[in-house]
């Protein structure tokens, strides 16, 4: 509600409503062509793909492409995958981000501050500079070639991120809880476990939207530590399906509509969230 | 000071401490130095230990088995006289003005216009928006087929009388690295956007409309009163830019793998193509050294910026 669209509402005719829905709805539909295309795509058959070309109008109408690439691309398994790394990366990393958040945050812990930015600045360092060194330590460990290996690294690369994000929440907490909490004669971890974790909550969830569409999304560490196809998260099975199925435009298409369904599921779900998670540590 | 002290605290030894002091716990109990040590063993050996070890290896060469042995600055020089690094570098530049440039003047401008109360704002924002959830990944395979031959682009370019503009957008040298930029413009708007409508939500609405009663026309406003206020905001979202566009690495991959000819290498590309497909570990490491030297300032600027609101916040 700024001042421009008061000015704007004084002057703003039928005639401007009328250009301002019309470029945006243009633009808009631009935006969503690239999808849109995609989506027919994946509904048509080979057949009339090959006969008619990729960018003819459809003439055919099936779900089959996406049974077939769910389950011989390699589609199914890649999805499964997925989850199980994301699962474990979101809910170890904020886990481990909201205890040191915790500490940071709550206890005269010497040279904290540095402590915090040094965290953070992990997380912002380019991931080129780890990706050698990461394959072999996790070679060293035995853990090369396992989901193990995708977890912890992305736990470890993430944390700083998070403890950084949900530090700046619990300072903005109420000193009286804590008070209270001395008063009851609650321990740190129950401070922690029954006072801050709960207050926490909806950054919390901010965080857990975001980091589960980062790290479902994530390729780079999954071709560093992972050899096996038969491991590979969605995305790095879509590069394989790429190379394999290269003219069965249809499967390709409707895999990649479903490698994107899970995190456009999240955004829908947690829209408000999402967007207020971007805008942490963004926003200052 | 010592009546609105909690009874706790002003019952502890070592009296008259600045009341804003007194939300800290006073004597760090060994659990919560657990609490902490652990996250950050985690992130020192899984991020701070490899990157460290990168360094050193930029010293070697390596082929993976076996020793590495030191060979001082000899990956360095070899860098200067690659062509393909300086392909890299440069396309590099390209990629953070053409990718930044864009998505800047793209996010801004519509943050600009849906900044109103009107009708459909929210399903706007919310399309614009909705790219930034798919994976680059998935992003670079969904504009392989906009960009593949019979695809839309080149239907719409014959549609329009354009056609001997068709070609292989992805193919050609010429055209590879731009076609990509596109795609990966495509998804950061939405992402730049939201951040400047909430830089736009924090500006002062009195100040404009001081500048419209004083004449001031709507482009004036914009530049010598909206603008200044998001000083900010676009500090962070400079960094933010610089920083992930030496991270590209996902949507070239897999839309080009850095080719034709290496003509859209970025030095993401490049460095991943050393270290995995050639197994030249020390070599790679060199140009991972130069990612992190061309990323650094701009990792200080954002975190110092941090923290300063930090301290503000105290």
């Amino acid at each position: 509600m700024t001042a421009l669209s008061h000015a704007g509402r004084r002057r703003r005719g039928l005639g401007g409503t009328l250009a301002f829905h019309t470029i945006l709805t243009v633009v808009c539909l631009l935006w969503i062509s690239p999808i849109a295309f995609v989506v027919l795509l994946s509904l048509r058959t080979f057949d009339d793909i090959a006969l008619n070309g990729l960018g003819a109008f459809p003439t055919s109408f099936t779900f089959a492409a996406f049974p077939e690439a769910f389950r011989s691309g390699g589609v199914g398994r890649g999805l499964w995958n997925s989850l199980i790394v994301t699962f474990f990366v979101v809910t170890l990393t904020l886990a481990l981000a909201s205890m040191a958040a915790f500490a940071l945050s709550r206890y005269r812990i010497p040279f904290r501050r540095t402590i915090l930015m040094l965290m953070l600045a992990g997380n912002l360092l380019p991931p080129q500079i780890l990706l050698i060194p990461v394959a072999r330590i996790a070679q060293g460990m035995g853990i090369y070639d396992t989901l193990t290996a995708v977890i912890v690294v992305q736990i470890g690369f993430g944390l700083g991120f998070y403890t950084f994000v949900l530090y700046g929440f619990m300072r903005g907490l109420p000193k009286e809880v804590f008070e209270a909490a001395l008063l009851d004669r609650c321990g740190p971890v129950q401070t922690y476990w029954r006072i801050v974790l709960p207050l926490c909550r909806p950054s919390l969830a901010a965080l857990a939207a975001l980091a589960t569409t980062w790290v479902f999304n994530d390729l780079l560490w999954a071709l560093t530590t992972l050899q096996s196809e038969a491991k590979f998260p969605i995305t790095a099975a879509l590069l394989n399906l790429q190379g394999a199925y290269a003219s069965s435009w249809n499967l390709l298409a409707a895999a990649s509509l479903m490698a994107a369904v899970p995190p456009a599921l999240v955004f829908f779900a947690f829209q408000k969230q999402f967007v207020s998670g971007l805008l942490v540590g963004a926003n200052k | 000071m010592s009546t609105s002290a909690p009874p706790a605290t002003a019952a502890a030894p070592g009296e008259g401490r600045r009341p804003r002091r007194s939300r800290l716990g006073r004597r760090v109990p060994p659990v919560v130095w657990f609490f902490l040590l652990v996250p950050l063993a985690v992130e020192l050996f899984w991020v701070f230990w490899p990157a460290l070890n990168s360094f050193w290896l930029s010293t070697t060469t390596w082929g993976g088995v076996g020793v590495a042995e030191p060979v001082g600055t000899a990956n360095y020089e070899r860098l200067l006289a690659d062509p393909i690094f300086r392909t890299a570098l440069w396309n590099n530049v390209l990629w953070v003005f053409g990718f930044g440039g864009l998505s800047v003047v793209g996010g801004l401008a519509l943050a600009v216009a849906l900044n109103q109360p009107r009708r459909f704002v929210g399903v706007y924002r919310t399309v614009i928006f909705l790219p930034m959830v798919i994976s680059m990944a998935v992003t670079g395979l969904f504009w392989r087929i906009v960009y593949a031959p019979g695809g839309p682009v080149n239907n719409t370019l014959e549609l329009v009388g354009l056609g001997h503009l068709q070609q292989q957008w992805l193919a050609n040298p010429d055209t590879a690295l731009g076609a990509v930029l596109v795609a990966a413009v495509w998804r950061q708007v939405g992402y730049i956007m939201v951040l400047y409508l909430a830089g736009l939500k924090g500006c002062d609405p009195s100040l404009e409309e001081a500048a419209a009663v004083d004449g001031a026309n709507a482009w004036q406003r914009f530049w010598r009163v909206v603008m200044p206020q998001l000083a900010g905001v676009n500090t962070v979202i400079f960094a933010i830019t610089v920083i992930d566009s030496l991270r590209t690495f996902d949507i070239v991959w897999v839309m080009t793998r850095g080719g034709p000819f290496n003509q859209s290498q970025l030095l993401s590309t490049y460095m991943f193509e050393q270290a995995f497909s050639y197994v030249n570990l020390g070599y790679a490491s060199a140009i991972a050294v130069v990612i992190f030297a061309l990323a650094i300032l701009f990792i200080i600027t954002y975190v110092a910026r941090q923290a300063r609101a930090e301290e503000d916040d105290l």
